[in-house]
């Protein structure tokens, strides 16, 4: 679904999309407490996609989720088409407008902090790229999360070691990351980020008392074996025969 | 001179007011419970006054969260480090995601005096004015400054407004209706308009007053939305006085002169003064500062008899 919108549009960041479908699908048809035909609903857990450029898995996986229709999933990126480029919250299941890098966590904080004031159960969930840990708005919120012990709060990072022009440890080191959020005072889980039972076990956890981390590790482009691990493959788009052989790739390894 | 006024008390005890009748009602701040007046909020309702430190980015996506989870923010920070610091955030977060939040800059235009340009906020209306879906008020007075934040909690979408720190007599008739996009016309004349906003009202009026003694009968607009602009009082200023003066504490581009020259220049063009600050201010107080870059009474006056003996 991630290529029909891609294919469709001629654009969009198909790398990034690859690593983190299968965080995306765990979530939403086995984590999030959420219902397609409320997306209103005030109980619902919160879920906020910080790495927004990964729009189109997002939007393919709502479909799954029965938020949208998949008809509508070929209007990516296309004239008028609700299906910006990032995510918006003219579509049923998104819950904030991302895409400039580094929003996702403050958001998420301060849904943790609304849930805790409200004295609900509903949890907030926010899925960050490793790269964008490198805007500093990130850490603002992680110091704020960890302060007040936000358990309620999951961030999830997609850490498949690349962003845009090369790997994060090339360009600004991140590592070690697991030890920076447990200085801001969060419990940290690693975990296989394309192995849904890894994810299912670790996402489905109960909350602690601590906000939780869990870096889970991915491979750009997962899936396509031409795609994987290759930074040139953050935003190119793959042609007709590429899709067919990437289709082709995953219906054999299904 | 009148007894003077500090908004941010009105803005401290309508916050309160609004708190206790409201339980939706929070208040987001960045380290600024004191400079905002927050301390009887924040005993009043020690859970409901979300400081989160010197972190004005995630001060309002935070914001933004809380509104997605029902609750409606009145983030209070000094303005120019949430308008310029949190730009960004300002424009995703809560505008383009069309959040009921409530941007409440504080001590704004020079009134940290000596403090310097890195404590001024000329900038903000001119950095609100440039993001799309955000209602902008710059409150004349104590009375204005609370029938903004009461019009805000109810408004449904994101609001920006300032909160004075620099003392101003009241202006604002206490029958005067607050209602959105509409300007308060103070004083009634048709040979030249003097549109003014925030500290600027009180000496537009003093303007009006030595007007008159010179037989020049000025037109006095409490501009205080800056966005909706009360286009119909604009225009209505332009044709009847067809000379139009504005004042405010900001840059003298993009701010409510610019919003006003952008709609006179289409639809029924004037001559105009636009009085702001054109640069970084030298050092001094505020006081100081706004009869250095020519806010003040007799500036006004200057520039409306330019306009009449020339226009």
């Amino acid at each position: 679904m991630i290529l029909e919108a891609i294919g469709a549009a001629r654009a969009g960041h198909v790398g990034g999309d690859f690593s983190v479908a299968d965080i995306l699908t765990v979530l939403f048809l086995s984590v999030l407490r959420i219902d397609p035909t409320r997306p209103d609903w005030p109980e619902r857990d919160r879920f906020i996609l910080s790495k927004g450029h990964c729009a189109a898995a997002l939007y393919a996986v709502l479909t799954v989720a029965g938020f949208l229709d998949r008809t509508e999933l070929t209007s990516f990126m296309g004239r008028l088409s609700r299906l910006n480029g990032h995510p918006n919250r003219k579509i049923p299941g998104v819950e904030a407008n991302t895409g400039p890098l580094g929003h996702g966590l403050p958001i998420a904080v301060g849904s943790a902090i609304a849930a805790r004031l409200s004295r609900e159960a509903w949890r907030s969930f926010v899925v960050l790229g490793d790269g964008e840990l490198q805007e500093g708005s990130n850490w603002e919120a992680a110091m704020a999360a960890g302060h007040r012990e936000l358990g309620s709060l999951t961030a999830i990072i997609d850490r498949n070691g690349l962003q845009q022009g090369a790997r994060t440890e090339e360009t600004n080191r991140l590592e070690p990351l697991a030890d920076k959020w447990r200085a801001f005072g969060w419990e940290v889980a690693e975990a296989d980020g394309h192995d849904v039972s890894a994810l299912h076990a670790v996402l489905s956890a109960p909350p602690g008392r601590r906000p939780r981390c869990v870096i889970a590790r991915t491979i750009k482009g997962r899936g396509a074996s031409f795609m994987e691990d290759r930074v040139e493959w953050h935003h190119k788009v793959p042609s007709p025969e590429q899709i067919a052989q990437v289709l082709a790739e995953l219906e054999a390894g299904a | 001179m009148s007894e003077t006024f500090d908004c941010r008390q009105a803005f401290a005890d309508e916050l309160m007011r609004l708190a206790e009748a409201d339980p939706r009602v929070v208040a987001v701040c960045n380290d600024s419970v004191g400079s905002s007046n927050l301390g009887a909020f924040q005993r009043a309702f020690p859970d409901r006054l979300i400081n989160v430190g010197i972190a004005e980015q995630d001060m309002v996506g935070v914001a933004a969260g809380l509104a997605l989870g029902g609750f409606v923010p009145f983030v209070s920070a000094a303005s120019p480090f949430l308008t310029a610091r949190a730009l960004e955030q300002i424009k995703a977060d809560i505008a383009y995601s069309r959040h009921h939040v409530v941007l409440c800059g504080q001590s704004p235009g020079m009134s940290y005096g000596e403090l310097g340009p890195t404590h001024h906020s000329i900038e903000d209306l001119a950095l609100m004015r440039a993001i799309s879906g955000l209602d902008i008020i710059v409150p004349a007075g104590p009375r204005q400054t609370r029938a903004a934040m009461r019009w805000a909690l109810g408004a449904g979408r994101p609001v920006f407004m300032r909160v004075a720190r620099f003392k101003v007599p009241e202006t604002t008739p206490a029958e005067a209706e607050f209602a959105p996009g509409h300007a308060v016309q103070l004083r009634d004349g048709s040979d030249v308009a003097i549109l003014a906003c925030g500290a600027l009202v009180s000496r537009a009026l003093a303007a009006a007053d030595v007007l008159a003694e010179r037989g020049v009968a000025a037109r006095v607009l409490d501009m205080a939305w800056v966005r909706p602009l009360d286009e119909a009082a604009v225009l209505a200023a332009a044709r009847e006085c067809g000379r139009i003066v504005t004042a405010e504490e900001a840059l003298d581009r993009g701010g409510l002169g610019g919003a006003v020259a952008e709609l006179v220049v289409r639809h029924h063009p004037v001559p105009m003064r636009i009085l702001g600050v054109p640069e970084f201010a030298p050092t001094g107080s505020a006081a100081f500062l706004l009869e250095h870059f020519g806010l003040s009474a007799e500036a006004i006056v200057r520039a409306a008899l330019e306009l009449v003996e020339h226009g």
